[in-house]
């Protein structure tokens, strides 16, 4: 050591010191950890934590679940030829099916057989009846093409000009609600989600507020030993980044057990009819690597959030003391 | 270095406890702040440390006006002045090593620079064998060292010590003042205030402050 002190051995008698033996003393956190109300933080941040995660993973479910259910659908569309007096029906089903065979991105035109049309009206009219002598619609079920989009309003006309009687259906009524009911899904998730952090947000600003007013004596001795206020708010947000990280690992672990959970018993419910029209809605509940990536982003980012709050708390509170 | 110019304190209403009060304390002098007990001692002394603001007057430290300071600049003024507190305040969640060495950790130092420093000085008030030992199992002249251990550990250009001997019997207190002596020959200003007589009777050179029915009367 090349400053000199006057306490320094090299001054006193030096026999006394024997440097080899000295045992490294601790460095305790300045903010003592049973100061703070803890465990309450700790939980209050591990359910913040899990809700959020969940709130976020069915915003993911339910997006990329519209997003293939739209697919699906937008690949098919259905022709009606509807029974029209003076007209032969199998002859107009037939040449609709043709026509649209020979359009470009038209893959497949399916003919629902009578008996087939018929089959798909049981539920609603009931068992018994003899439906030759109704007057029934029969169906021509198409699949497109995906990536060489026909133009449907040219299919239309095709179609009208040469069969007048049929109609063609290309569920974009359905599409469109289908895709504003999953914004609409998506968005309420998301809005639950930030009044969830928010809720964290309040729950952590109280605490770091009861925190200073606790540890009022530690803060005093530490502006009179010249601590910047600065130093003083990083000590607090050490202590509540701690918390946070200790919260949003239990919430965001607890979250990725759930939904592991939850794909172990959709996998068992599968055998049930009920379980593969669920797996079909939304898929196996997996999480995937996006959802798990937002989860462990999530947990770190409510950590952070944490720290940063409290620090950002503890520094306004010092300088209106100032 | 440190500058008092017709400074007058009051607390709340009703007549001033400090009037008209003008000092200067140059480098490396030493003085005792005396007077009896509710005479202003503590006050002023808060004074210095910007604990509390005069109701009139100026206040000069290190060359700058306390009034006009930043919380930034408070606190760096803060760093180069060393107090021992009436009450010690020392901090027991922390080790008297911690305790002591906090000075140096607010100035941003590492653990492993000071560690050998802040043992030594330990050594020196006494206090090596307690360097692990939390403040409330130490005794009052213990506590009293490890305080003034705190004040010296970043040897500040000032020193502060209120009462310093007021717990202590009086060979301690003549150790303690000896401590005080030995800051005040290598480079500190010293001012200890005390009502302790026989204190000030041992170091005869120092410059005696008297507070009396709120003024400030000086013997060089
Ligand atoms: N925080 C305070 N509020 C009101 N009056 C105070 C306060 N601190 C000290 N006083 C009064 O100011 C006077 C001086 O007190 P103090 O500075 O502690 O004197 P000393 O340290 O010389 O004993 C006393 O009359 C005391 O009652
Ligand atoms: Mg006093």
């Amino acid at each position: 050591m090349t400053v000199m002190r006057f306490w320094s051995p090299t001054r006193q008698d030096a026999s006394d010191i024997d440097e080899g033996a000295e045992e490294i003393p601790a460095k305790s956190a300045l903010v003592p950890a049973d100061s703070v109300a803890g465990r309450s933080v700790v939980i209050v941040i591990a359910i913040m934590t899990f809700l959020a995660a969940l709130a976020a993973n069915v915003a993911i479910l339910v997006a990329d679940a519209s997003v293939e259910w739209r697919s699906d659908i937008a690949r098919e569309a259905t022709v009606q030829v509807r029974p029209t007096a003076g007209r032969d029906i199998e002859a107009d089903v037939l040449t609709a099916a043709e026509a649209m065979r020979r359009t470009p991105g038209v893959l497949e035109a399916r003919i629902y057989a009578q008996s087939e049309s018929e089959a798909l009206l049981k539920p609603w009219l009931g068992e018994g009846l003899d439906l030759s002598e109704l007057p029934t619609p029969r169906m021509i079920v198409l699949k497109l093409d995906a990536e060489n989009r026909v133009d449907i309003d040219r299919l239309r006309v095709e179609l009208e000009r040469v069969v007048p009687n049929a109609v063609l259906d290309d569920h974009h009524v359905f599409i469109e609600r289908l895709g504003d009911m999953a914004r609409a899904a998506v968005a309420t998730a998301a809005l639950v989600f930030v009044l969830i952090l928010a809720a964290m947000a309040v729950a952590v600003t109280s605490a770091t507020r009861a925190a200073v007013a606790t540890n009022r004596e530690i803060v005093e001795v530490l502006h009179m030993v010249g601590a910047a206020d600065a130093f003083i708010a990083r000590e607090f947000q050490r202590r509540f980044m701690a918390l946070g990280l200790r919260g949003a690992l239990m919430g965001g672990g607890g979250a990725v057990a759930f939904f592991v959970l939850a794909q172990f018993l959709a996998r068992r419910w599968r055998t049930t009819g009920g379980g593969e029209q669920m797996e079909a809605m939304f898929g196996d509940f997996s999480l995937g690597v996006s959802g798990f990536l937002a989860i462990l982003l999530l947990s770190g980012g409510v950590a952070a959030l944490t720290g940063y709050l409290s620090r950002y708390i503890v520094l306004r509170h010092l300088r209106r003391l100032g | 270095m440190l500058t008092f110019e017709n400074v007058g304190l009051r607390y709340g209403v009703g007549a001033e406890t400090l009037r008209d009060i003008n000092f200067h304390v140059a480098p490396r002098s030493f003085q005792f702040l005396t007077g009896p007990s509710g005479a202003g001692k503590t006050s002023l002394m808060r004074l210095i440390i910007m604990t509390l603001r005069p109701t009139r007057g100026l206040i000069n430290i290190f060359g700058k006006d306390t009034a006009a300071l930043s919380n930034e600049d408070v606190a760096e003024t803060r760093r180069g002045i060393g107090v021992v507190f009436q009450d010690f305040r020392l901090l027991d969640h922390l080790t008297v090593y911690e305790n002591v060495a906090l000075p140096l950790r607010v100035l941003g130092r590492e653990e492993w620079s000071y560690r050998g420093e802040v043992i030594e000085l330990l050594r020196w008030v006494g206090l090596g064998e307690r360097a692990h030992a939390v403040p409330t199992i130490l005794s009052g002249g213990e506590k009293q060292r490890a305080a003034i251990a705190r004040a010296l550990i970043s040897q500040p250009k000032l020193l502060l010590a209120d009462e310093p001997t007021g717990n202590v019997d009086p060979t301690l207190a003549r150790r303690i003042l000896r401590l005080f002596i030995e800051l005040h020959k290598s480079g500190t200003a010293v001012i200890i205030a005390t009502h302790d007589l026989t204190l000030m009777d041992q170091y005869e050179e120092a410059r005696r402050l008297v507070l009396a029915d709120g003024r400030l009367h000086i013997f060089e």
